[in-house]
């Protein structure tokens, strides 16, 4: 009996040969993967999650990619779709770290337990030579029971020795304990990897499979782990090298004297070059010289040649919000540059290793607000954008987590776009009200986290995390994977944006617009003391957050009311697309409560600090 | 005493991992009840970073609390032939 068919969730032909790769995260499976499968590549939504898989055919072969996993069971999303696929691999090529071999041997014994064919590729070995590390492959070979090809992937060494062994892949050489465990789950499963999983406890496999999980994963646990202990103390030597400067700036940026500065320091060059160089001079560029300096102009001539520019179609494709005029503008013009900006950056950065160490830093004053030190990665990325930040919360460990991330994201924290407006107008005030703004900001953040945090049943997990070597980040790999991102945050985003413009246009054709104006203005000119225009604002924020900052910048304000307008338009419901990633992301049911809830946040604060300053 | 309690530069034996999940992703780490560490930074009220071999490990401080240590002096022997002899691994 089949306790579960990947081949008809992910649309694979019966007969066709499944090879998966699998590792621990950072370990180069991308760019495997790319090198397996060249340009043509489906991603797709693994089904009932939110997480994609890679999967592309070569000749009668499917190659599989897989989340980063540290070892195959259910302790996250990851883990239960990186299960799912290595479970149903017929070959799995296991790429290892050559110089965390401790760490990633862990996986690859699993594998091997679980009894699939595996390909093994001792990836980074050029690193490992660097650091004095020797490791003796034929041993290695022989003590794991499978083919160990070294390899340098980003530098395309080994990757065609990789393809060919696919064909010598082996079983390997499983735990001995495992000998008299297996065969009694083994009788009533379908596979031994099932069999294997039900011992470690695996609840979901044992509901698969009409069992009851058993209590053996400890045991087993320990055995792997003292297994590949003694294999790595069997295969590698190593020449000890002192402590470097690596080791020493890995240290100043961990702890709170020295890594704050450095933090801000490095968020201060990010934003100089996505917020200020990216959002002012590129953007510029590709939107006001390039898109609507010729772009716009044509396409309206051209267009309104067949339909009237004043009709109602005409206003959907080629008016103010426009499908072909504000959504292609929009996308290619002002996105497309932040988006590819804030990727280069952030890929830069991960490949560093800098990451693991900002969440150190930050874990006490994050605990405080309910998120471990690991919540600090979506916050930093929620600068560049929300909507793409929203997505990176799944890598937070519980719901209770990734609820806390996105709240805040969604509320707090401006984007790339909306900073550069904002940025503008607060420079026109001095450096007080700027002061001020930020202030207030921070005040929000930290109030709102701390409220969340005291609310919501349950507490802050703990963190524990696997500190990655600091590396200088390799320029081709950096822009490999700022392509694949910025290519599948573009589709990805193009239909919403789209959504989100037909939607506005037709408020706008059908009058609806400004009644919903009219509708807003005693809220803003009695509570928020503003004036009567500023709905507008609200209501193009609605479609691109800048916008609504864009719209508050033709209006005649004081400063007080200038802090109070950005303040709001700040906490305000992000962006259509934001809004419909956070659907997305934490379902209909809670969207359903963070999104109003977060607007009429937006009115009650900004009106309190109204009443205050004005 | 606890793993929060520790110093810098000190080597400790595990001696209890709190919670069955906790414990499992420790192991997969490398780091396993009987296993020995080295704490080589503490970050002021955060984290714990313990290292063994070139594997860094960052605990939260909460968590620091409810691991058992003991501190050892001297690192202690190589793992014991019998065990290598039960792996099929060659004897050092």
């Amino acid at each position: 009996m089949a306790c579960h068919d990947l081949n008809q969730q992910l649309n694979i032909p019966p007969g066709v040969r499944k090879i998966v790769l699998a590792g621990n995260p950072n370990v180069g499976k991308s760019v495997f993967f790319n090198a397996f499968t060249g340009l043509y590549v489906d991603v797709s939504n693994f089904p009932g999650t939110t997480l994609e898989i890679s999967h592309a055919r070569v000749g009668n072969d499917v190659v599989l990619d897989t989340p980063g996993v540290y070892g195959v069971s259910s302790f996250n999303e990851e883990e239960k779709v990186a299960r799912d696929v290595i479970m149903e691999a017929d070959v799995v090529i296991n790429v290892v770290d050559a110089v965390h071999l401790e760490r990633d041997l862990f996986l690859t014994q699993q594998i091997i337990d679980m009894g699939i064919p595996m390909v093994l590729a001792l990836n980074m070995i050029d690193e490992a030579k660097r650091q004095g590390i020797k490791i003796d492959v034929k041993k290695m070979e022989e003590l794991l029971g499978v083919p160990v090809i070294p390899t340098v992937a980003i530098k395309n060494v080994g990757l065609e020795e990789v393809k060919k062994a696919v064909a010598r892949a082996r079983i390997g050489n499983a735990l001995p304990e495992l000998q008299e465990m297996l065969p009694l789950v083994e009788k009533k499963t379908r596979t031994r990897a099932e069999a294997l999983l039900i011992l470690e406890g695996d609840p979901f496999i044992a509901a698969r499979c009409r069992m009851k999980p058993l209590d053996r994963q400890e045991e087993i646990y320990l055995a792997r782990r003292r297994r590949v202990d003694a294999i790595v103390a069997a295969v590698v030597q190593e020449n000890p090298s002192g402590a470097s400067w690596k080791t020493s700036l890995s240290r100043w940026m961990m702890h709170p004297l020295t890594g704050i500065p450095l933090l801000i320091l490095t968020l201060g060059i990010l934003y100089e070059f996505i917020g200020v160089f990216v959002a002012q001079t590129v953007v510029s560029i590709t939107e006001e010289g390039i898109m609507q300096g010729y772009y716009e102009p044509f396409i309206r001539t051209l267009i309104g040649s067949i339909i009237p520019a004043s009709s109602i179609p005409g206003t959907l494709l080629i008016g103010e919000f426009g499908l072909l005029t504000m959504t292609v503008t929009y996308i290619l013009g002002l996105l497309l540059p932040l988006v590819l900006g804030f990727y280069l950056s952030l890929s830069a950065l991960e490949d560093s290793g800098y990451l693991p160490r900002i969440a150190v830093l930050v874990d006490r004053m994050l605990m405080r607000l309910g998120l471990n030190g690991r919540g600090i990665i979506p916050i930093i990325l929620g600068f560049g954008c929300v909507t793409a930040a929203t997505i990176t919360t799944r890598l937070l460990g519980t719901p209770r987590e990734r609820r806390i991330a996105t709240f805040l994201l969604a509320m707090t924290i401006p984007c790339s776009a909306q900073l550069a407006v904002i940025t503008s107008m607060l420079s026109r005030l001095g450096p007080g009200y700027t002061f001020l703004y930020v202030f207030l900001i921070a005040v929000i953040f930290v109030l709102t986290g701390t409220i969340l945090n005291w609310i919501l049943p349950g507490k802050p997990s703990d963190l524990l995390i696997d500190i990655p070597p600091l590396r200088f980040p390799r320029p081709i790999n950096v822009l490999k994977k700022t392509a694949t991102r910025t290519k599948n945050f573009i589709q990805e985003a193009t239909p919403l944006f789209a959504v989100g413009a037909l939607l506005i246009g037709t408020l706008q054709v059908t009058g609806l617009l400004e009644t919903l104006q009219n509708w807003l203005s005693p809220v803003t000119v009695n509570w928020l003391q503003l004036p009567k225009e500023t709905a507008t604002a609200f209501i193009m924020g609605f479609v691109r957050r800048d916008f609504g900052a864009a719209g508050l910048y033709s209006l005649a304000l004081t400063p007080a009311q200038s802090v109070v307008a950005l303040v709001t338009i700040t906490i305000f419901v992000p962006c259509i697309a934001s809004a419909l990633m956070i659907f997305k992301e934490r379902g209909w049911r809670e969207g359903i409560i963070i999104w109003p809830t977060i607007l009429i946040l937006a009115f009650l604060i900004g009106g309190l600090i109204s009443q205050l300053l004005i | 005493m606890t793993l929060a309690e520790a110093r810098e530069g000190q080597r400790f034996r595990i001696l209890l991992l709190p919670n069955r999940d906790i414990r499992a992703q420790a192991i997969r780490f490398g780091i396993s009840e009987g296993e020995q560490v080295t704490c080589t930074a503490i970050i002021p009220g955060g984290p714990i970073i313990v290292t063994k071999n070139r594997q860094e490990i960052a605990i939260g401080r909460g968590l620091a609390r409810k691991i058992a240590v003991e501190p050892i002096a001297s690192p202690s022997s190589l793992k014991s032939p019998v065990r290598r002899h039960f792996y099929g691994l060659p004897r050092p």
